[in-house]
């Protein structure tokens, strides 16, 4: 009996890529039922559509660089890249903004670069981006939450209006959207009202935006599932809502009325959706502890920032394809302490 | 006495970076008491069973040797000695194949046992106390003993501080926190006593101000044998101490930090902190060589896993080949996948079991597919960090892999390559089930390569330099002379007139002519012998004349 020569070690943990991509799926389903509950159909509809093509794109080219398809396709990836960019589109989206979206975030962003672990930015965000600045329009066109929609539409009348863009007889787009929060507030500041005045409209909730202060509590709720599975460490989050609401306090404090508070900016917007799952992405982001934390912390910076002076109503996926660029550099500045070297 | 050895306060502990906690699978052989293997028919004794150079063979083919006689000497200072694990007939002296990470073949005693077990004659030294630490450490040395936790270092050169280091701590390794392996478990329990005079032996010759014995806590019953063998000998000065199960706390900078918090410098060794650390089984073999004269010729195997019927703890001959032992295990089961010598994260594959256990065989390890654990296609690293936070060293193994992948040996070594201790931390985590370790002996290797071929390099660059220069030395030293020549040439007057080159010429011609003439016959390279030179000659050709003489003389008769 001769064995092959297999090196150490010859024991392996449960841990695989597979299972780290799933998880993410998992932890965003209370979120996905919830924006289902508070806006509508939109949802599932640019799930389907995105699931749907980031899996035909992916295998495409994968096939195209002749690499295994199904092998590949089971790592789960393109699946988390579909479901991030599916819950951070419109609910009301054309399923060509969807696709084009998923096209850049899979094609481009992704395989380009090398497939899964070369990618140098967050697919999704990649894709989101792109969206934002080339269809402005469609990508502030937000679903009305349930109690400000003057009519509802059931799965199959949103999918038709995804596919062909036609609605019900009788309903327009109006009845439908509303600006967001984030939006209504950025432009209404511009407009010289107040913070006080402005929160008294009726898209604003408790603490943030309507219905978005839920999503965002139910982001918040599948964070802390995936930090409890160990899927992501405390680091990053921490990092970003902390820095964030550390801003928004500072400017609070000197000018109430000029700017809105901590609270505010955790709840609305994509600010608990880009610090569980945006920025804990592995791939783009910083890998040692300390890095994760600069990470994590310019990050919650730059969202203030752009939210506030920038041109565009919410700044995180801004501010994670900047940090994915400053991420190499932090991972060498902050390299820990290796066992028998000196401090310092 | 400072505060860390009063039994009264419990010794402060520290923690190193990472770390695993693994399901031990101890409970299959833990169980099982030290017995004897059976006396094999044949032992295969490899001359390099330790870190250093292969030991030079005393014997011959053919010839008997006695149980504990010396087969094999110590080559230089970084070398064991081999002895016969029992009597009989040296049968062969070749290469065999030996326990390699790379399936080598490597020189061996193979010895034909006789099944007498007859005993050369010991030299046991009861009142060790009376020596000194050389004369200790040369019985340690002759004794053959080597670190028996798995390195393999010789065990008499770490007891060797130096003149003038001094050393404060003297760490005791009980650790055991590979899976499966519970021989140094086994040893604790059933042979404390043998542990502790080994320990106080080798603090002797250490002058250690303090003995700190590390058990995992997941061996309670070790650590209360070890309590109950100090009580007995009422040693205080001997310290217990528990740390808690996480791997790899046995290895030796990780208990090292552990016990006393001070980090071995990289690409340094624990004397320079002031710490010597053997393993509780070398202690072990110390005492059995001082206190009764015995050879290191046997050693305790653990024979586990699913892969083998009944797991045991024997105490095994060296030499003597895996399949033995597992035969006496019941043999294999047939879902036996992979056959390991050592621990299941460190453990290398055997090839066949035909191979023999050597001195740092601590584990055969007979594994089955359940037990491999995920066995999942190898993808991209997705740089999730987790064999960054599992690393004992601290290092980030994501970036090695990455520059050991790119062959950028040069980046590899800035991220401290060097320091990895090979534990598999990273490699047992990685959900892309990249086998990061291999990359990482790879990358270490193929820097050994090029280091060994830049200093073949360089030696041919400073020979090649030397040759230049001295080629350019003769050449200058040609043109020195040439242009002096030249220069006494241009000096005499005239020197480039028509007359005086043909007056110059016929002077030449002269010369010679007047030289042919004295000679009488044409130029030979005989002419102007010395004195002495002519008398030799004339000498010879006085022998010729005479042999010539006689030979005609012969011929006549």
């Amino acid at each position: 009996m001769t064995n092959p020569v297999v090196s150490s070690p010859h024991v392996h943990g449960p841990a695989n890529v597979s299972n780290v991509m799933l998880r993410v799926v998992y932890a965003l389903l209370p979120a996905i039922a919830g924006c289902v509950w508070l806006f509508g159909w939109g949802v599932v509809v640019n799930l389907l559509v995105a699931i749907t093509a980031a899996l035909v794109f992916e295998a495409a080219f994968l096939a195209l660089r002749r690499r295994p398809i199904i092998i590949t396709l089971r790592d789960g990836s393109a699946l988390v890249t579909a479901v991030l960019l599916a819950v951070a589109l419109p609910p009301l989206a054309p399923w060509w903004l969807v696709t084009v979206g998923v096209l850049f975030a899979i094609v481009f962003a992704k395989q380009l670069y090398g497939g899964l672990g070369f990618n140098p930015f967050n697919p999704a965000m990649a894709g989101y981006v792109l969206l934002l600045v080339s269809f402005p329009q469609e990508m502030t066109n937000w679903a009305a939450p349930a109690a400000l929609r003057s009519a509802d539409l059931g799965l199959v009348q949103v999918l038709l209006h995804s596919l062909t863009g036609a609605l019900p007889t009788g309903t327009t787009m109006d009845a439908l959207s509303s600006a967001t929060a984030l939006d209504t507030l950025k432009v209404q500041l511009g407009m010289a009202h107040t913070v006080s005045e402005i929160r008294g409209g009726p898209i604003f909730g408790l603490v943030g935006g309507r219905g978005w202060e839920i999503v965002n509590g139910l982001i918040l709720l599948g964070g802390l599932w995936l930090l409890w599975r160990r899927v992501i460490t405390w680091h990053v989050p921490a990092a970003v809502l902390g820095s964030l609401s550390l801003m928004a306090l500072l400017f609070h404090l000197v000018n109430p009325e000029l700017y809105a508070g901590p609270l505010f900016h955790l709840a609305s917007g994509g600010a608990m959706l880009g610090a569980f799952f945006i920025a804990t992405d592995p791939v783009s982001g910083a890998t040692s502890a300390r890095g994760q934390l600069v990470f994590g912390a310019g990050m919650g910076v730059l969202i203030y920032v752009i939210r506030t002076w920038g041109g565009f109503p919410d700044g995180v996926a801004f501010a994670v394809l900047l940090m994915n660029m400053a991420a190499p550099a932090i991972d060498y500045y902050t390299q820990p302490r290796v066992y028998g070297h000196n401090r310092g | 006495m400072d505060n860390q050895a009063n039994p009264g306060t419990p010794r402060q502990l520290w923690r190193f970076h990472g770390g695993l906690h693994l399901p031990d699978h101890k409970a299959l052989s833990s169980g099982r008491p030290i017995t004897s293997a059976t006396l094999p028919k044949r032992l295969v004794l490899p001359l390099q069973q330790h870190i250093g150079a292969p030991a030079k063979v005393l014997v011959e083919v053919g010839e008997r040797v006695l149980k504990g006689q010396m087969i094999a000497q110590a080559d230089g200072f970084v070398s064991a000695p081999l002895h016969a694990p029992t009597s009989g007939t040296v049968v062969a002296v070749e290469e065999r194949p030996v326990p390699h990470p790379s399936g080598l073949s490597a020189p061996c005693i193979v010895i034909d046992s006789d099944g007498e077990e007859r005993w050369t004659e010991l030299h046991p030294h009861a009142h060790w106390a009376t020596l000194d630490a050389g004369e200790l450490r040369n019985i340690i040395r002759e004794a053959g003993i080597v670190g028996l936790g798995g390195a393999g270092f010789p065990s008499f050169i770490k007891l060797n501080p130096g003149a003038r280091t001094e050393v404060d701590t003297l760490v005791l390794n009980g650790a055991e926190c590979e899976p499966y392996i519970t021989c140094d478990d086994r040893l604790m329990r059933e042979r404390a006593g043998e542990v502790i005079a080994g320990a106080r032996i080798m603090r002797h010759a250490l002058h250690a101000r303090h003995v700190v014995i590390g058990i995992e806590d997941n061996k309670p019953e070790a650590h209360t044998a070890l309590r109950e063998a100090l009580a007995r000998v009422d040693r205080h000065d001997i310290e217990l101490v528990q740390v808690p199960t996480l791997y790899p706390t046995g290895g030796e900078k990780q208990l090292i930090k552990i016990l006393t918090g001070k980090e071995v410098p990289s690409q340094g060794l624990p004397i320079d902190v002031n710490i010597v650390c053997h393993n509780v089984a070398t202690a072990a073999a110390v005492h059995r060589a001082v206190e009764r004269g015995e050879p290191l010729i046997s050693r305790v195997v653990t024979v586990t896993g699913g892969g083998v019927a009944q797991p045991h703890n024997l105490e095994v001959l060296i030499g003597t080949s895996v399949d033995d032992l597992l035969a006496q295990c019941g043999g294999t089961t047939p879902t036996l996948s992979r056959l390991v010598l050592g621990g299941p994260l460190m453990g290398i594959t055997l090839q066949h079991r035909g191979l023999p256990v050597t001195k740092t065989g601590n584990c055969i390890l007979a594994l089955t597919p359940g037990e491999f654990g995920q066995q999942g296609p190898v993808r991209n690293c997705i740089r999730c960090g987790e064999c960054a936070r599992v690393c004992p060293a601290n290092l980030l193994p994501q970036q090695l892999y990455w520059h050991a992948r790119a062959k950028d040996f040069d980046h590899a070594q800035d991220y401290n390559l060097f320091d990895c201790i090979e534990c598999g931390c990273c490699a047992y985590v990685c959900p892309a089930n990249l086998p990061l370790v291999q990359y990482y002996r790879y990358a270490k290797t193929e820097i050994w390569a090029q280091a060994r071929d830049k200093k073949k390099s360089e030696l041919a660059r400073e020979r090649h330099d030397f040759r230049t220069e001295r080629q350019e030395r003769d050449k200058a030293e040609r043109a020195a002379k040439l242009a002096k020549k030249k220069a006494a040439l241009e000096e005499s007057p005239a020197a480039d007139s028509e007359e005086a080159k043909k007056a110059a010429i016929k002077a030449a011609m002269e010369r010679a002519k007047a030289k042919r003439e004295a000679a009488g016959v044409e130029p030979q390279n005989t002419d102007n012998l010395t004195p002495d030179q002519q008398r030799q000659i004339d000498e010879a050709e006085a022998r010729r004349a005479t042999e010539k003489k006689n030979e005609s003389a012969n011929e006549r008769e």
